[in-house]
């Protein structure tokens, strides 16, 4: 196995690392990915024995933020990816091909990996009209998602538009975008939303699939758990200030110069799932609300037509009342954006749930993955 | 389309996808349009969020304060830099460089050459390449050759040495490390890379020198930071690269040059947005290759910028062909072939990209545009960089109107931009100083302050070009928002008058070694930077088509 498809490991030793720096590597990935320490070792070995799995990604309606956000990705580095984790064999950003030549790569790993290649989606297709709004090399771009899926092993949805819609999906949707779920309805889906998502989440889901050879568990709208679990609100360094009630109340007064809570200028913070405030941004240098900005929401459905963004949610989503508290507001907004994931995935779960966990039953309606408690 | 002698003859650019975000736009909050307009473009982030703000600010008559004028000049050399480094390695060099020559360089040989290249930069020793070396063996030996597989590699355009091949490699490498450091500068300021955030006034990264919980001495040292590594990659990296790899090409310094017409609306306001005189990038028009008068140019004049939809998939009303972006309308009117199609009819409209003209002219705009602007307009910096690039590849400034001519603008912009991203943070410390820590103006946030009916235009120079937004504002709401891009100008199909947009026109008289493996279409075309899917098609004198090539 290992001559054809050389280990991260085996890579790594031939670049002088040494056994101790290749456990830290793996210690810290582990950590990223929420691992307790006694699944290191499991991480060591998927790094020294796993071949590389064939990636084809496709483009639809998008603006490239995704694919610069995963190249960002300070552990691992793109270069780690793209040389010894993955095998990115079609992607028209980075790929030296061009036209036909590149057609033929897409065309002959969807048959020689038949049902192995993950398929990876940044943008959406347009469906109005026959799907002209987006073509490529002559042919719908809603035709070339639907055939590629068809003999992917699973696919990512990375982004906004991918796992949900999107700018272009915004009223009016003009052109009729829709996400990947709504298009290819018989595969596992793994949502990663975010306009774009924090490239150390993009690269820490594909990690996740390699290592474990699974996809992770997902919350009820198909997003890791690892890194959509819990609310910007919940773990914002600057929640003491929401709580002792010192807002921001205009931009650049004395609350912004001293890092007060951006609640009152619109913050989505309450209801937005990611991973912002923990991972942060470009290699943990900072996030919106840490550089003064409130969150904007973009990693949760239709963000973009939840009123102004610099007027407080209640204004334009039916909420319990003006006056509730984040709690309520974040439990109310999860029933009312939660994207059904459909029976496919519960019962893809159900099939691999019962490898692992006896007689525990799967309900969809709780969450689309069977706990392991 | 190729004449009998394999050399392109004419050429159709289209743009095939259209997402609508000039509709999508109608109706709101003006003071969120940046948010939505900066999503036009992942790549070039950041621009057209700028762009927005200053429209916006424009049409409300509002005036940001000195910081977050500086601030978001930062931000913009900060884009055009790691933009421009990233196009050159990783969206253009291979164009240029034979990954699969690189196998058989030898390291002893390729140090000693990067040590020629650029003496400064501390990473050259043969042990070094020994291990790219080896890396690059061992992915092409594990027989999965990922984004290298089924290029042009062997094609007899390719001129390199093997040695030369290797270091390029090498240097990818490198630049795809360095990309994800500079832009923390945006996550200084705007919170995240990409699409930092940008706000109506201002910027809402507020500075407190003296607190400990928003931007202080910590945030503007590690800026400084960034920006001396910034200068380190262009100068010791970059610049030797680019020079050393055009110097294998010099037939590309006659080879799609094009229209001969460039446009820039000028940028890098050093006192205020409406002093034009003191930008660092001059605005400017420059006719038929005539460096000798520049003509002004002005986004806001009814008469000098049009969108014209002639062979462009849209309908204007009362049976117009060509608006102003304030009187712009955006209304999709598909009349191509129902996909799957094989090809596009140059007699009919062809492309999603409307045709915007100057006074009636195609314009090509880019760093190519820019530094002809700055270098006609009599700027010593521009004049000094140029003539030292000329002089080194011992070729006189006609090369410059050429795909190689295109190429090497974009280095030596980079070259100017990267410096004077130290002059800005300079002048931010200087302005802090004097005890000025103001980042937003909000006497015109709250709507209640807006004039019933306002119109504003915003520009700025993005990495691809001349970027402009003119927006209509009535009672507290987006009326009209007309974006004209870059690539709008670049990728534009023919108008009225059959006139060719700049890829079009760069093409014709292209050479081609082999047409059935159109590397040298690639080459002008990426030499523009296109910032979409673009197709074109080749075909042979009797329309049977060769093969077709889709730029991303």
């Amino acid at each position: 196995m290992s001559e054809r498809f050389p280990s991260t490991y085996a890579v790594l030793q031939q670049h002088g690392v040494d056994r101790r720096t290749f456990f830290k590597y793996c210690t810290s990935l582990a950590a990223m990915m929420g691992l307790e320490a006694s699944m290191v070792p499991k991480v060591m070995a998927a790094m020294e024995n796993k071949p590389r799995i064939p990636v084809i990604w496709l483009h639809g309606l998008e603006c490239t933020c995704c694919s610069e956000s995963f190249i960002r990705s300070s552990h691992p580095i793109a270069q780690d990816l793209i040389l010894n984790m993955i095998s990115l064999d079609y992607d028209e950003t980075l790929q030296a091909a061009a036209g036909e030549q590149a057609e033929e790569i897409r065309r002959k790993i969807m048959k020689d990996h038949k049902g192995q290649y993950l398929l990876a989606v940044e943008g959406n297709a347009p469906t109005r009209d026959g799907g002209v709004y987006c073509t490529v090399g002559g042919r719908s771009f809603l035709d070339i998602l639907k055939e590629t899926a068809e003999d992917a092993k699973a696919i990512v949805a990375w982004g906004a538009c991918a796992s949900y819609g999107c700018v272009q999906n915004a009223k009016p949707n003009p052109t009729g975008a829709q996400p990947v779920h709504k298009i290819v309805t018989n595969k596992p889906i793994v949502n990663v939303p975010g306009c774009p998502p924090i490239a150390e989440v993009m690269t820490g889901v594909l990690a996740y699939i390699l290592t474990f050879d699974q996809l992770p568990e997902l919350d009820r709208t198909g997003r890791p758990k690892m890194f959509y679990g819990q609310r910007i609100h919940d773990k914002c360094y600057r929640r003491a200030f929401f709580d002792a009630g010192q807002f921001v109340e205009s931009w650049d007064d004395e609350g912004a110069r001293k890092g007060w809570c951006l609640y009152k200028m619109g913050c989505r913070g309450p209801m937005t799932y990611n991973s912002c405030p923990t991972v942060k941004w470009n290699a943990g240098t900072s996030f919106p609300i840490g550089s003064g900005h409130p969150c904007i929401g973009c990693s949760e459905a239709n963000f973009w037509d939840h009123g102004p963004f610099y007027e407080r949610m209640a204004g334009s989503v039916p909420l319990p009342g003006i006056e509730s508290t984040p709690d309520q507001v974040g439990k109310t907004l999860a029933v009312l954006t939660g994207v059904g994931v459909g029976a496919h995935l519960a019962s893809y779960w159900a099939r691999r749930a019962g490898k692992r966990i006896a007689g525990k039953p799967v309900d969809p309606a709780e969450n689309t993955t069977g706990e392991v408690k | 389309m190729l004449d009998d002698s394999n050399h392109i003859h004419d050429a159709v650019s289209s743009g095939t996808m259209w997402r609508g975000l000039e509709v999508i736009l109608q109706g709101r909050d003006p003071r969120d349009a940046w948010a939505f307009c900066e999503r036009i473009c992942g790549v070039c982030t950041t621009v057209h969020a700028l762009a927005s703000v200053r429209c916006v600010e424009n049409s409300l008559g509002i005036q940001v304060p000195r910081n977050a004028d500086i601030i978001r000049n930062i931000m913009f050399l900060t884009q055009m830099v790691q933009d421009h480094v990233i196009h050159f390695y990783h969206l253009h060099a291979l164009d240029w460089v034979d990954v699969v020559s690189a196998l058989k360089a030898n390291p002893a040989a390729t140090a000693a050459l990067a040590q020629k290249v650029s003496p400064s930069w501390p990473t050259s020793t043969e042990g070094y390449f020994k291990d790219v070396a080896a890396t690059l063996t061992k992915f092409v030996a594990s027989g999965q050759l990922g984004i290298f597989q089924n290029a042009y590699w062997g094609h007899p355009a390719y001129k390199l040495p093997p040695e030369a091949n290797l270091m390029a490699v090498a240097h990818y490498l490198e630049a795809l490390k360095w990309q994800k450091e500079v832009i923390k500068i945006h996550t200084v300021f705007g919170g995240k890379n990409p699409h930092p955030n940008y706000l109506v006034g201002g910027m809402a990264s507020a500075i407190s020198l003296q607190g400990d919980n928003a931007i202080n001495i910590e945030r503007l040292t590690m800026v400084r930071g960034l920006i001396a590594d910034a200068i380190n990659i262009v100068e010791n990296l970059y610049i030797p690269d680019l020079l050393a790899v055009a110097s294998f090409y010099p037939e590309w310094t006659k080879i799609g040059g094009g229209l001969g017409n460039y446009m820039s609306y000028g940028d890098l306001p050093q006192n205020g947005i409406a002093d034009v005189a003191k930008f660092r990038f001059p605005r400017g028009v420059i006719l038929n290759k005539n460096l000798n008068e520049v003509l002004p140019v002005d986004p806001a004049d009814p008469a000098q910028v049009q969108e014209e939809i002639s062979h462009s998939w849209y309908q204007y009303p009362d049976g117009k062909n060509s608006l102003h972006p304030w009187d712009g309308v955006t209304e999709a009117n598909y009349t191509g072939p129902k996909p799957p199609y094989k090809q596009l009819d140059e007699n009919k409209a062809y492309s999603w990209v409307k045709a915007p003209r100057w006074k009636g002219q195609a314009m090509e705009v880019g760093p190519l545009a820019r530094m002809l602007m700055g270098f006609a307009s009599g700027r010593t910096d521009y004049k000094e960089v140029v003539t030292q690039a000329l002089g080194k590849l011992k070729v006189g400034p006609e090369a410059l109107f050429s795909t190689l001519g295109r190429t090497a603008a974009r280095g030596l912009e980079s070259q100017l931009a990267v410096h004077w991203l130290m002059d800005e943070y300079d002048r931010l410390i200087a302005n802090l100083k004097a005890g000025d820590s103001a980042t937003a103006d909000t006497q015109f946030w709250d709507p209640s302050t807006w004039k019933a009916e306002s119109k504003g235009c915003g520009f700025t120079e993005a990495p691809r070009g001349a970027l402009g937004h003119w927006v209509h504002i009535k009672d507290g709401k987006i009326a009209n928002y007309q974006i004209v891009v870059p690539s709008t100008w670049n990728a534009s199909p023919r108008d009225a008058k059959g006139q060719h947009g700049a890829y079009e026109a760069a093409l014709i008289g292209t050479p081609m070694a082999d047409p059935k493996r159109p590397v040298e279409i690639l080459r002008t075309i990426h030499s523009f930077d296109p910032c979409l899917a673009c197709a074109s098609h080749v075909f042979g004198p009797s329309g049977e088509k060769l093969v077709e090539v889709k730029v991303r």
